[in-house]
């Protein structure tokens, strides 16, 4: 009985937890400390590694660090927004006095104590993918613009736009910084603000492609005319195809991403997505090994704040005034499985 | 025909490493009758019971079930030959309704191809069954389909007894049936048990409670350090001469 | 009593048909609301009371609503199943990988065996060694989880066979798709229904999950009914697996991360008791439609879909809270 009994609060508590955890797809971050010489070990902290991207990115950072030398000690959250084994794993590190942590933040502010307690120890804490809130709670971050890769893409997609456009935001829970800024970020390129009427409807997913799917047929039930379909990841992206294609209105729909992952680049070439932002996890990874490199080797400490590692606009139909690479561009250099 | 023996037990014995739980224990149930079995508290009743419902093998001894020997390796060799049970914790399942419950376990399927291969169970059937069982034992419901949860501790019971009057057809054996109920439930029960009897199957009734085993008993079994020290009638016999034979106070060789 | 009280009674009973049995109060609650939910959403918005979006809300039920069959055999014997969405992704991933040799069937009897010897560890760790169902499928379901991973390299698998994605096609009637999909759903209620109320082993997994050591008592063998519980409802999430392939045709090993959250939603809001020996698959095809209803008419009604989570959750505290009230009124 008393089994069961846990077993049902640990339900309820699941549910909810359900309804408001779920990935996103961007990005991870990593920081790193250090001072002096001798066997230097860094801290990595990751996202939950089921999602490619946190994985691409940790490989970077330990493969950098490795080819430095250095010895590593990694952890990563359990599922998305899985601050607390962040915060157990950072508090490992500053025990076994590493140099420096390289942190995908799980949370914007739920790590701003522990990592403060890092930085008192002298440990260096760079945050990659995400930043904490306020951002100088770390000492650097490099991380995709997220805001900036969502106006590529909203730009495009004006560009490109149909005459009378008809947009669906299939989005991510929006109190992401990530998923927010994406979202921001396009409607700014297109050049419209929330409410716009052209903004046919918005639902929420997790950023999976069986979410994207419902989501997308949810719209499509009640705004047939959608044309404009932007979308918060390319499995989101590819779920939105799937769902536009069983109602035979693939051909009348344009699907904006971000991300580049190899799988979403192939989407790119084969049609199903007009345009996706692409993000650069591996560097990311290799400029907070650089930063700490610089900042063992004489103190120096990288720029405060949001370092871009840059997005780079893909796609096989480009427009006038808005650089971008082709899908075959992206194919060398998209991360992931291809 | 009364007096015959329906189950009988010589010399059991039972060890459980140096503790002797039964100690040449003999054991007799006349048919017709209401037999009480009292004991103090770790006098060996409960292991005497568990031998007679195979729930325990015995070292040494041997039981007879209407003079012949029977052997019980489990509680299903004993159900098999006819001796059922009702246990002091309610032994019924209550989000199940009055008629699942009198058929647990003993499931009736419809004739036919719906029953050997659609395995579809005898409804009807069964709700006719249960209807005349708690008939027979003057079991007050407002409706066989009630869920058991919906009955009051007593008539829960009492699905528990009419469940085992049902398909008894040599013993029913009670284990403290009444000591979770309250006066006017515990009096419903004992009704009860005597409606059993008075439908022809003898009743070992396991009891604490000298009012109502003196109430209903035809005979007494007094267990005492293993074995049966004494058989006394409710009628010769007072309540506080039993208690001083159960406890020791008092030699069985004094009775009056 | 008298013979006039058991003739009475016994014509009562002979009243009572099966139309009542499958309304019965477990059932009228998730129905009303659902009836509730259909109301409100045909009176605001005006896209959502239409056959096709009637017909895609089936089919957006399915996954889920299929999962969930099985995780209501599994409550009912008062346990829980916390692998079943990890068990079906597994055997999507399996079927997805082999299938891509062109041999679809036998994918689809690999994905099958997948399941049945999951079940079949889930089973005998719950009924053979008498664990805990709650931990057993959480262990099971952290193994999965990283096993599909390490199985697919996180890669997922395009499906293009006809035959695997065959139930997301079906006779369309008056304009409207009836996919094979939604059909088999409803006629895997159909069975387990059946099978549940209308044959011994129903009784008996009822009577396990109510009160396992009555049901012990009365010689059922406990282990056996938990042990076939557990097998059947990974045949479930087989036909859950084949069903999700159906509906997106991509094999991901990162999707459906919730669905056995899901499934116990839909459980648990279909008026099934997390304490087992109450409730029944009719009440949770209800539940999972109640779940997808919510999604579809908040987001055609244009409100935020956080909406549709809050909605959800507070179903499933009043569920609970009813199961609770229900239970301890009765077991006064």
């Amino acid at each position: 009985m008393k089994v069961t009994r846990v077993a049902a609060a640990g339900l309820a508590a699941g549910i909810f937890l359900s309804a408001t955890a779920c990935g996103s797809d961007d990005g991870g971050s990593s920081s790193g400390g250090g001072s002096d010489s001798g066997d230097v070990t860094i801290g990595i902290v990751e996202l939950n590694l089921s999602n490619p991207f946190f994985g691409t990115l940790q490989k970077a950072t330990e493969s950098a660090a490795t080819a430095k030398g250095w010895k590593t000690m990694k952890a990563e959250a359990k599922v998305p927004g899985d601050s607390a084994t962040q915060v157990t794993a950072i508090e490992n590190m500053i025990a076994n006095k590493v140099k420096a942590i390289v942190l995908d933040p799980a949370n914007p502010t739920a790590l701003n104590p522990v990592v403060k307690k890092a930085r008192d120890q002298g440990i260096l804490v760079i945050t990659v993918n995400a930043t904490l809130t306020p951002i100088e709670g770390a000492d650097a971050t490099f991380a995709t613009d997220n805001t900036a890769a969502g106006k590529l893409i909203g730009q495009w997609a004006k560009a490109s736009a149909p005459a009378k456009p008809r947009i669906a935001m299939l989005d991510f829970d929006l109190s992401d910084g990530p998923a927010g800024g994406r979202h921001n970020g396009f409607l700014e390129g297109y050049g419209i603000k929330d409410g716009d009427p052209s903004i046919a409807g918005s639902a929420l997913t997790k950023g999976t492609i069986e979410t994207g799917q419902s989501a997308m047929e949810n719209l499509l039930s009640a705004h047939p005319d959608i044309n404009v379909v932007y979308t918060i990841n390319e499995p989101v992206a590819r779920g939105a195809n799937t769902a536009l294609k069983n109602k035979g209105l693939a051909d009348k729909a344009t699907v904006v991403s971000v991300d580049g992952a190899c799988s979403g680049v192939q989407d790119v070439k084969d049609g199903i997505i007009g345009a996706t932002a692409m993000q650069f996890p591996s560097k990311m990874g290799q400029l907070a090994v650089d930063a700490i490199s610089k900042y063992l080797a004489d103190g120096t400490k990288p720029t405060a704040g949001l370092n871009d590692s840059g997005t780079t606009l893909i796609t096989d139909k480009p427009v006038d005034g808005l650089e971008s690479q082709t899908s075959d561009w992206g194919l060398q250099n998209c991360w992931g499985e291809k | 025909m009364t007096t015959d023996v329906v189950l009988q037990a010589r010399g059991l014995t039972k060890h459980y490493g140096h503790v002797v739980a039964l100690d040449n224990c003999d054991f007799d149930l006349r048919a017709g009758e209401i037999l009480a079995v009292i004991g103090d508290n770790g006098a060996g009743k409960s292991t005497l019971i568990k031998a007679l419902t195979g729930a325990v093998v015995p070292d040494a001894g041997e039981i007879r079930l209407r003079g012949e020997p029977v052997t019980f390796r489990s509680a299903l060799d004993a159900r098999r030959a006819g001796i059922e049970t009702v246990y002091q914790e309610l032994g019924v399942a209550p989000a199940l309704d009055i008629t699942q419950n009198l058929y647990l376990g003993r499931e009736q399927r419809r004739k036919g191809i719906l029953g050997t291969v659609f395995r579809k169970l005898d409804k009807p059937a069964m709700r006719r069954g249960s209807a005349r069982q708690m008939a027979d034992l003057g079991i007050r419901v407002q409706s066989i389909r009630q869920k058991v949860d919906t009955l009051s501790g007593g008539q829960r019971q009492a699905v528990a007894v009419a469940r085992v009057a049902a398909w008894a057809t040599s013993v029913v054996i009670m284990d403290e049936p009444t000591a979770a109920l309250g006066v006017r439930e515990t009096n419903q029960v004992l009704r009860l048990i005597e409606r059993v009897r008075e439908n022809g199957l003898p009743v070992v009734l396991i009891s604490h409670n000298m009012p109502n085993v003196f109430e209903v008993a035809d005979r007494i079994h007094i267990h005492r350090l293993g074995r049966r020290i004494a058989v006394v009638e409710p009628g010769r016999t007072t309540m506080e001469e039993a208690v001083a034979v159960m406890t020791g106070a008092k030699q069985p060789e004094d009775l009056a | 009593m008298t013979q006039l009280d058991d003739a009475v009674l016994l014509e009562k009973e002979d009243r009572a048909g099966p139309l009542r049995a499958a309304l019965s109060s477990q059932t009228a609650g998730p129905l009303a609301a659902l009836v509730l939910a259909v109301v409100i959403f045909s009176a605001t918005t005006d896209s959502f009371l239409n056959a096709g979006n009637l017909s895609l809300i089936a089919q957006q039920s399915v996954v889920v609503g299929t999962l969930a069959l099985g995780q209501t055999l599994v409550i009912l014997t008062a346990g829980i199943d916390l692998s079943n969405g990890a068990i079906m992704v597994l055997a999507s991933v399996v079927i997805g990988n082999l299938a891509t040799d062109g041999n679809v069937f036998g994918a689809l009897l690999a994905g099958l065996a997948v399941c049945l010897v999951l079940g079949l560890l889930n089973g005998v760790l719950v009924a053979q060694f008498s664990l805990p169902p709650f931990i057993v499928t959480l262990g099971v379901l952290s193994v999965l989880t990283a096993a599909a991973r390490l199985y697919t390299d996180s890669q997922s698998y395009p499906i293009d066979s006809a035959f695997l994605t065959a139930l997301n096609g079906g006779p369309t009637v008056g304009g409207v798709t009836i996919t094979y999909g939604v059909l088999l759903w409803i006629g895997l209620t159909a069975i387990l229904g059946y099978a549940l109320t209308q044959t011994a082993w129903g009784v008996r997994v009822y009577a396990v999950g109510d009160n396992p050591r009555a049901a012990a008592l009365t010689g059922i063998k406990v282990k056996r009914v938990l042990l076939s519980v557990y097998l059947t409802a990974a045949v479930v999430y087989a036909f859950a697996a084949w069903q999700a392939l159906g509906r997106t045709p991509t094999a991901d090993p990162s999707g459906y991360s919730t669905a056995n959250l899901d499934s116990i939603t839909a459980v648990v809001i279909g008026g099934t008791s997390l304490f087992g020996g109450r409730g029944g698959v009719v009440g949770t095809l209800i539940g999972a439609l109640i779940v997808t209803v919510l999604a579809n008419g908040l987001t055609q009604a244009g409100i935020d879909s956080l909406y549709q989570q809050v909605a959800t959750g507070i179903l499933v505290v009043i569920a609970v809270a009813v199961d609770h009230f229900v239970r301890t009124r009765q077991t006064r």
